[in-house]
């Protein structure tokens, strides 16, 4: 498939994988921050082609995994009520709350719909003006725009019976939460190339000159990610740390200022939980005062839920490249994707979940 | 082929536009929705099926039996409907022991509300996929029940084949050395049924690939080969086939991605949604384990029938496992999907 097949290439991903062998006179770990790239890597076994002195290690870019249990459990409960529709996208139906997921509400008679833009959900409620209709927004800057059009329509066509339950979260105070702590090894950063096409690039440069290191703004293909890992070793070699981008033919400096403009209107930013890192400051977004009635938790009384992740499973280390999914002692045992203890098992862009379907029955043989 | 546009519905219209609970009930609107439907539109159908149970004769002294349940959602969709797939997927459950589709039943659970029309199309489309299968529908049940919101109607079709070889056509047969071909190109069923679900109405022209497939296993057996194993590729995909058989046999199967048929628009859907075109769910398509001495010649039947069908792997004596050479040269675990697959965030 065209812009597709061309960075898969076997020949060219060797010559790419050659030249970082090359490149890297000492050991080097880099971060790759998206949850997409570390489905990438271990699908495609782009990993397996690095030299053994460079290492990727996953970062927290999943939107489901970072999503804390306490907005599974309001979600659970407002999906719950009765008269209501509630949307979500389909990754998030099966993540565990503290009791139950969205797949076993529904299956007890909540109306609980999958929807692939928050923009059906909207349309939803205005051919069911005697239901509520709820819109689960999670992600990061990447899902943001979106949930702020569907916010921005919603108000402008007076619909009452629309709201959002809102989690998203911001890419770069995580990866700063992340330097600051005194167990950090990453070296190098791998940034979300598609987080950067709505935000733009310029956001990075404080971070990488701050803590000293290379960001190297990179795609989601093999070749992208390989030719990401290069600009980045040579950045560690040469001792130098700035912001590269690799995935300029998708990711703009300015990113898209259109989508920038309309999620500052809708939103500001606020302060967030995050699952396995806990609360870091000005990290989410919440709803702006004017379109504050547009809130699931106020309007269904949810904001003081509270709730605790279950000490078994470790995705806060997973989630932070503390620990490999296959060193966490339930994974393949007590934590599985029909039986998982975490989101970072279910999820499509869960590192726990890409190592159970691509790698569990490690080593594989050659 | 004819279609249901050439035929008026049977049942008057301004009298019953919808299905009611009394056409389950056993009395004078039930006696004329079998009758003027399903007897009429069945009318292949021998004699005597007006009573409890139908009389055939003994074909053959092996037979193949087998039942299916369809509750697709939505009951029309780009390539096909509820109805063929019924027939389709119960005659290609036949085909895949070998076996000559020969008789199938039909079991149909209505529900309260649904159009007259509709079931007349579908019902039609029934007696199309029948005839062009060269199978008979010689039994049937009917039932009613409340609105459920489940929205139309599920169809049960259980079917006899004759089965004329000697082969013990089975997982269990699958030796290493053998080569797997599969009849054409994959996951375009998946993709087409996931483009009209409501939430998801991506611009795409993709067609269910819902079909039988009993004529090219026909011909396989005709041609001598010696067939080890076939299975359909349906829920779960290749994925979950080459996972149940690495199991069953105990067998490792190596797999080329680079050889794995799939049309560039179902793989542009798959990546945009996020899905892997190997889980995806396929009508037509079958999996055949042959020898390797056999692998040329099966392909080139199976070639003559869809001219995608390829040799996309083979089997190796070791632990059960299925491995996925990548696009990039990687081997990696190509697993059983878990649950149902579901499109990502982003």
């Amino acid at each position: 498939m065209k812009f597709l097949d061309e960075y898969r290439d076997a020949e060219a991903a060797r010559a790419y994988a050659q030249q970082i062998a090359q490149a890297a006179s000492k050991p080097w770990v880099l971060m790759e921050v998206c949850g997409g790239q570390t489905h990438a890597i271990v699908k495609f076994g782009i990993d397996e082609l690095l030299p053994s002195n460079v290492t990727l290690i996953h970062g927290p870019g999943c939107p489901v995994c970072v999503t804390p249990i306490e907005y599974i459990d309001k979600a659970l409960k407002i999906a719950s009520q009765p008269g209501v529709i509630f949307c979500s996208f389909g990754d998030m139906l099966r993540v565990p709350g503290s009791s139950a997921d969205l797949l076993s509400v529904k299956s007890r008679g909540a109306d609980v719909r999958m929807v692939y833009s928050p923009l059906d959900a909207v349309r939803l409620a205005a051919q069911n003006p005697g239901r509520e209709v709820v819109f689960f927004a999670v992600g990061f800057e990447t899902t943001a725009p979106a949930t702020a059009m569907a916010a921005f329509q919603a108000h402008s066509q007076g619909l009452k019976n629309f709201s959002l339950l809102v989690s998203h979260v911001l890419v770069p105070p995580a990866m700063e939460a992340l330097l600051a702590s005194p167990e950090c090894r990453v070296q190098g950063f791998l940034a979300a190339g598609h987080v950067c096409t709505v935000m733009g690039c310029e956001e990075y440069d404080p971070i990488a000159a701050r803590y000293r290191v290379p960001i190297v703004v990179t795609g989601f293909e093999p070749l992208d990610i390989l030719q990401g890992v290069l600009m980045c070793v040579r950045q560690l070699e040469q001792g130098r740390s700035v912001v590269e981008n690799q995935y300029a033919r998708v990711a703009r400096k300015d990113g898209n200022p259109h989508a920038r403009d309309l999620m500052r209107r809708v939103f500001q930013v606020v302060n967030r939980q995050w699952r396995g890192l806990g609360e870091i400051p000005l990290s989410g977004l919440g709803f702006a005062k004017e379109f504050g009635a547009l809130d699931a938790e106020k309007k269904f009384g949810v904001t003081d839920l509270h709730a605790a992740e279950p000490p078994e499973c470790l995705s806060g280390l997973v989630l932070q490249g503390r620990l490999k999914p296959v060193e966490c002692p339930a994974f393949g045992q007590s934590c599985t994707p029909e039986h998982p203890l975490g989101a970072p098992m279910v999820s499509s862009e869960g590192a726990c979940a890409a190592y159970y379907r691509y790698r569990h029955r490690t080593p594989i043989p050659a | 082929m004819s279609h249901s546009a050439d035929f008026s519905c049977p049942i008057p219209i301004q009298q019953y536009p919808r299905v009611l609970m009394a056409h389950g009930g056993g009395g004078r609107l039930m006696h004329d929705l079998i009758s003027r439907m399903f007897l009429s539109a069945f009318s292949e159908t021998p004699a005597g099926t007006s009573h409890d149970s139908t009389v055939l004769p003994s074909p053959a002294a092996r037979l193949a039996f087998t039942t299916d349940t369809f509750v697709v959602r939505p009951v029309f969709f780009p390539g096909g409907d509820i109805g063929s797939l019924a027939v389709h997927g119960t005659v290609n459950d036949l085909a895949m022991s070998g076996a000559r589709p020969l008789w199938l039943s039909a079991g149909f659970i209505l529900e309260e509300g649904l159009p007259m029309e509709a079931l007349w199309k579908i019902v039609c489309s029934m007696r199309d996929a029948a005839r062009s299968c060269g199978v008979r529908i010689v039994t049937g049940d009917t039932k009613v029940m409340e609105q459920r919101g489940a929205d139309g109607l599920f169809i049960n079709t259980a079917g006899i084949g004759a089965v004329e070889h000697s082969l013990t056509i089975s997982p269990m047969s699958v030796r290493a050395g053998d080569v797997i071909l599969v009849n054409g190109d994959l996951g375009r069923h998946g993709m087409a049924i996931m483009s009209v679900r409501e939430g998801l109405d991506f611009q795409t022209k993709i067609e269910s690939d819902s079909a039988p497939v009993a004529e090219p296993v026909l011909k396989l057996l005709k041609a001598n080969i010696e067939i080890h194993c076939l299975r359909d590729l349906t829920r779960g995909g290749l994925a979950a086939v080459l996972n149940e058989i690495a199991e069953a046999s105990k067998l490792r199967i190596q797999v080329d991605e680079k050889s794995i048929p799939i049309r560039e628009d179902v793989h542009a859907a798959c990546e945009l949604l996020g899905l892997d075109p190997l889980h995806v769910a396929c009508e037509g398509r079958f999996a055949c384990f042959v020898p390797a001495k056999d692998a040329d010649l099966a392909l080139s039947i199976l070639q003559a029938d869809d001219p995608a069908a390829r040799k996309i792997g083979e089997v190796i004596s070791e632990s059960p496992i299925v491995l996925l050479k990548s696009a990039i040269g990687a081997n990696r675990i190509l697993d059983m999907p878990s649950g149902e697959q579901m499109p990502r965030i982003c």
